[in-house]
């Protein structure tokens, strides 16, 4: 069923010594908040098709300044989010459960 | 295949919904921070009213074609938007036509009441294995009925002779309730409801009701022209219909589970002054989760290679049941389990 899906792991660091820093930072959060989870600050679980990757990748790619800002993207082992431990106030993003609230 | 996407279930009353980006942001008075979902993972949204939807939202939704449904806090359904219409029109013109005619009308009325027998038979001779005694031999007299129900079912020349085999056999199964689950209540009841198990399964031909109707929609059959439940405005007699046959197996097994296992407490349910049972905010998340959980399990599905979850199940039949109206199959083939 979820053959085609892959687990990733995208962090970021923005350069945001100025204000079109700041706004590159916010615009980088939106288009990760668009698809997958925030874990921490700068870094985001995501569940997705190879489709939606080369998307999300084409769209951060536009968002960024190549000289001053870097993302990674990590491609995870299936599974590897629900494996996860979390110590102190962290957040468990529902990626595959009930969405009820 | 198909990824199983979420449905987000939004229950609290005084939660609003909004477009933020490519994200679904929740807000909740109560709630401090930003939640966010993204809508990429998102099929569908149920939303109990007490719950507010921006504009914003519902334009994307359905230009994503993410349909929303609205339903009552017992689960009962209050109305649906989706995108522009899906489907095409031969479709349309081979289910109107089926209606029209009466023997075709009738051959779609047995395939679906036969596939709402067998499968409550299974659950009944299932139940019956792990019983012993006078509980056995009752649940096998039940199903014993069901079995010479079916057989009836291929000699009924009428449509009225269909419903009454059906009506019979439904309410054989409703009085051996009690049966099937120690300390409930046998008999059905419904709006309102009088006891915890019938408020359960209420709702949970609610949420099917929701998953069937949706399927319908996204197939491009029309949901309010059906054969067996009679065409009357407003009721979405196709989705009823097709309903029939899950019933047994994903609602009325999953609600006897939570009962059997003693999931449901006396805090989940609450009897107002009247004696109606309606289930309380806390029951209702609780059947939620269970229910969300139920829609991953597979189960096998006897006309395709692998295993299908729950939450597709409606999705196929409703297809199987598109190419049978488009005349491209001989019949209508229910899912059944064996």
């Amino acid at each position: 069923m979820d053959g085609d899906l892959m687990e990733l792991l995208i962090t970021y660091d923005v350069d945001t010594t100025d204000r079109e820093g700041e706004r590159r930072l916010r615009r980088v959060a939106k288009v990760c908040e668009g698809i997958g989870h925030r874990v921490q600050k700068s870094v985001f679980e995501i569940v997705c098709d190879p489709v939606q990757r080369v998307r999300l990748e084409a769209a951060l790619s536009d968002v960024i300044d190549h000289q001053r800002d870097s993302v990674r993207v990590y491609r995870l082992n299936q599974g590897t989010f629900a494996e996860a431990h979390h110590l102190g106030a962290a957040i468990a993003p529902p990626h595959h459960g009930p969405l009820i609230v | 295949m198909v990824e199983l996407l979420n449905t987000l279930y939004a229950t609290t009353p005084g939660t609003s919904l909004h477009l933020d980006g490519d994200a679904l942001r929740l807000v909740h008075p109560e709630r401090t921070g930003r939640h966010l979902v993204p809508l990429v993972r998102l099929d569908h949204i149920v939303a109990w009213n007490g719950v507010a939807l921006s504009d914003d939202l519902l334009h994307r939704c359905a230009a994503d074609g993410r349909s929303v449904t609205w339903v009552t806090r017992n689960g009962r359904f209050l109305g649906r938007v989706s995108g522009p219409q899906t489907g095409n029109p031969m479709l349309r013109l081979g289910q109107f036509r089926a209606y029209e005619d009466p023997g075709h009308r009738l051959m779609l009325g047995r395939c679906l009441v036969a596939g709402k027998l067998h499968n409550y038979r299974q659950l009944l001779l299932r139940a019956a294995r792990d019983s012993s005694g006078a509980r056995q031999t009752r649940l096998r007299e039940i199903a014993a009925r069901h079995a010479e129900a079916l057989t009836e079912l291929a000699a009924a020349r009428s449509l009225t002779a269909v419903l009454g085999i059906e009506g019979q056999a439904a309410r054989g199964y409703f009085r051996g309730l009690d049966v099937l689950s120690p300390g409930v209540g046998a008999g059905r009841t419904r709006r309102p409801t009088l006891d915890p198990v019938n408020c359960l399964l209420s709702f949970g031909y609610g949420m099917l009701r929701v998953a069937v109707h949706g399927a319908l929609e996204q197939v491009g059959l029309d949901p309010y022209i059906g054969y067996l439940h009679g065409v009357r405005s407003g009721k979405p007699a196709l989705a009823l219909d097709l309903m029939e046959e899950f019933r047994p197996l994903l609602v009325d097994r999953l609600v006897l589970t939570l009962f059997n296992r003693g999931q449901v407490a006396t805090r989940h349910t609450e009897t107002l002054p009247g004696g109606a049972v309606q289930l309380t905010d806390e029951g209702r998340r609780m059947f939620l989760e269970q229910w969300s959980t139920a829609r991953e399990r597979k189960w096998h599905h006897a006309g395709l290679v692998s295993d299908l979850p729950a939450a597709l199940l409606p999705l196929v039949q409703a297809r199987l049941l598109a190419r049978h109206l488009r005349g491209d199959s001989e019949s209508y083939l229910p899912w059944t389990v064996t």
